[in-house]
């Protein structure tokens, strides 16, 4: 069985994120098994939200055109069935409180694990919360993916001792979209990590170029790249599958440099 | 009843983890601050001589004899300084901003009447002031627009989703994520992670302390019914607040129907929306059926808000308080009867509450007693109302 493990097994882990149903469901299958040829570890896969809170403006657009085409969180369960048929790196499930809590956490949870979803990342569901999909996501055996940010300071022990899969390292403030620097003492936050608990921990928010890449994973153990692919996906559409892999395997390329 | 921000199963902090240092350091400046004379007797005489508080219980006797029931009385909120309860709140926050040594503080704005009084507390305490506000409310309510630019405010038109409320209180999080250090963020509603709800529900609750003790004073009794029009729930709570405990006294939230609650075009929480987890709080949000939050609709900016707040949701569950909704044709002639009956022309939001009270007061009987808040004036709203009415009136 897959698990998120895997994804670090073998020296510094590419993780892209993709918006489920952007342009439409049947390339994001697509771009998934491409993505996954062109050397992805993991792959975040986003079900869009109407208001996603914590996205910049790349992001927010690709959840309201895969929304205005018609994207549930039931097809996107289905298109993820048929997809982990050919795709074996873990997969996880990148969505707003809401999305879950609305479906019914439990049967969300269930399906998600039913159909090889290893972990959720729910952005606002901090620390504090974490009791609210927590228990059933051990019940059925799901990473929920603690995040840590910049501002976290103390938090970071007290987040890292209960953290489970791998833990996502916020960047920078602010919203996700690409930035020209990244001035947080990343290697500081890892290093604080590690400390209380031996868990892989991967960078994103404003990562785009592979030299950011091998940056970070200098520093950490992955690098998640979100609005960058999501923006070659708004230029291209349907085309994007060629752009997108080659894109992904020169940043998995700046990993495997660091 | 409350732990970790909790009303019921209603509340909590749902945001990222960016944003939780700051919420706890809001937390403990508040729970400093509430207990300490000094922070009161300033912000205490703001409210006197600046805000121009008491505001007045006012009785409205020929709204009542034209009705025909229950002795009416309107909390003029409407008189306080920059025409809106909203002033309670946004003076108190940015004076706790301050204390906190913030030097700039954002907001979100739907009709602009919280945007109006934050602009103002800003400029009166110093502070440097940037508000968020929905591109279809800058134009529906351009004048507010206008109002802040005046007060030295920088006003970003928000172009997100739907272009309205909740747009721009996601977009004024999205501006506080990026910028914490120096930026405080004043909520304009009970709404969003504790501490908002709790902390906003504290600063407003001198409308129900006040209307206890003028009611007391003139009629040496309760009243009946306590009226208040809903969107986050701001007014209402702070109406409510000091009448909980006498549950002699109901409590009526009045919520935007728009053009019914069997519309799409409603933003009648209550009414349509279910339990969920959105803008930082449990709560009930109209939401499609896979928590799709819905595109509201209601003639009143200030109560096109898809959610409400965690306390007036615990209020709703235990039957406390009941919700009722109005519609825009309702809301636009209770507008229209409070103009020409006592020539108070109310905000397009209050009149919600001064509908229902219409509806209200004939079925009770001469002796008994209803409060509505009249929570701002509607010198707003007059373009719109004609508009409505097919006339060509700009502001």
């Amino acid at each position: 069985m897959t698990k998120i493990a895997d994804a670090f097994a073998n020296g510094k882990a590419f993780i892209p994120f993709l918006t489920c149903g952007d342009p439409d469901m049947e390339t994001t299958e697509k771009l998934i098994v491409a993505i996954t040829q062109a050397g992805a570890d993991l792959i975040e896969l986003g079900i869009p939200f109407s208001d996603p809170t914590a996205e910049g403006p790349v992001i927010q657009e690709a959840n309201l055109r895969a929304l205005s085409g018609g994207t549930t969180t039931d097809k996107v369960f289905d298109m993820v069935r048929r997809v982990r048929q050919s795709v074996s790196i873990p997969m996880v499930f990148m969505t707003y409180a809401n999305v879950i809590y609305s479906y019914g956490a439990d049967r969300f949870l269930k399906t998600a694990a039913e159909i090889g979803i290893n972990g959720i990342i729910v952005p606002d569901v901090p620390f504090e919360e974490k009791q609210e999909f927590e228990p059933l996501c051990q019940q059925y055996g799901i990473d929920q993916i603690s995040m840590i940010a910049p501002t976290s300071h103390e938090r970071i022990r007290a987040i890292a001792s209960q953290a489970t899969g791998f833990l996502y390292c916020v960047s920078s403030l602010g919203v996700t979209g690409t930035r020209s620097s990244i001035t947080t003492d990343i290697g500081a936050m890892v290093k604080l990590v590690k400390e209380v608990n031996d868990i892989p921990c991967a960078v994103g928010f404003g990562i785009s170029t592979p030299e950011q890449a091998e940056a970070m994973c200098r520093q950490a153990d992955g690098a998640i790249v979100g609005s960058a692919i999501v923006k070659l996906i708004a230029q291209y559409g349907r085309e994007s599958i060629e752009p997108v892999a080659a894109y992904v395997a020169s940043m998995k390329e700046g990993c495997r440099k660091a | 009843m409350m732990s970790n921000g909790r009303f019921g199963v209603h509340g909590g902090q749902y945001i990222p983890e960016t944003l939780m240092n700051a919420v706890h350091e809001l937390e403990d400046a508040y729970n400093h601050y509430k207990n300490d004379p000094a922070f009161h007797a300033e912000l205490n005489e703001l409210l006197k001589n600046y805000v121009g508080r008491p505001s007045l219980l006012y009785y409205a006797e020929k709204m009542t004899q034209d009705l025909g029931g229950a002795k009416i009385y309107l909390k003029r909120e409407d008189l306080n300084h920059t025409g809106s309860h909203k002033i309670n709140n946004a003076l108190a926050q940015c004076l706790l901003a301050k204390k906190m040594g913030k030097t700039r503080v954002i907001a979100e704005t739907g009709a602009g009447q919280h945007g109006v009084a934050t602009a103002t507390a800003a400029a009166l305490l110093g502070l440097e002031c940037e508000v968020y506000m929905g591109r279809l409310d800058c134009e529906r309510q351009a004048l507010n627009v206008y109002r802040m630019r005046l007060l030295g405010t920088k006003v970003h038109p928000v172009d997100s989703g739907t272009a309205t409320l909740k747009d721009a209180v996601s977009e004024t999080f999205r501006e506080w994520v990026s910028r914490i250090d120096d930026t405080h963020y004043v909520l304009g509603s009970v709404m969003g992670p504790h501490p908002f709800p709790t902390m906003i529900r504290d600063f407003q609750a001198v409308i129900s302390k006040e209307i206890k003790e003028e009611i007391l004073e003139i009629e040496g009794r309760l009243p009946d019914a306590v009226l208040a029009c809903v969107g986050g729930g701001s007014n209402a709570i702070g109406a409510f607040y000091h009448f909980i405990e006498d549950t002699d006294v109901q409590l009526i939230g009045c919520e935007a129907a728009g053009r019914g609650i069997d519309t799409k075009e409603t933003a009648a929480t209550m009414a349509t929306g279910r339990l969920g987890i959105f803008h930082g709080m449990k709560s009930y949000f109209c939401q499609d059926e896979y928590g799709q939050i819905a595109p509201v609709y209601s003639i009143s900016a200030g109560l096109d808000y898809p959610g409400v707040g965690p306390e007036h949701a615990m209020l709703f569950d235990s039957g406390r308080a009941q919700y009722v909704p109005v519609t825009d044709d309702e809301a636009v002639e209770a507008f229209e009867y409070l103009s020409r009956m006592e020539g108070i022309i109310p905000a397009i939001e209050s009149a919600h509450a001064i509908a229902h009270a219409c509806k209200l007061a004939p079925t009770m009987s001469k002796d008994q007693i209803i409060v509505i808040n009249v929570s701002g004036r509607g010198d707003k709203d007059v373009a719109a109302i004609a508009r409505y009415r097919g006339e060509d009136l700009h502001d």
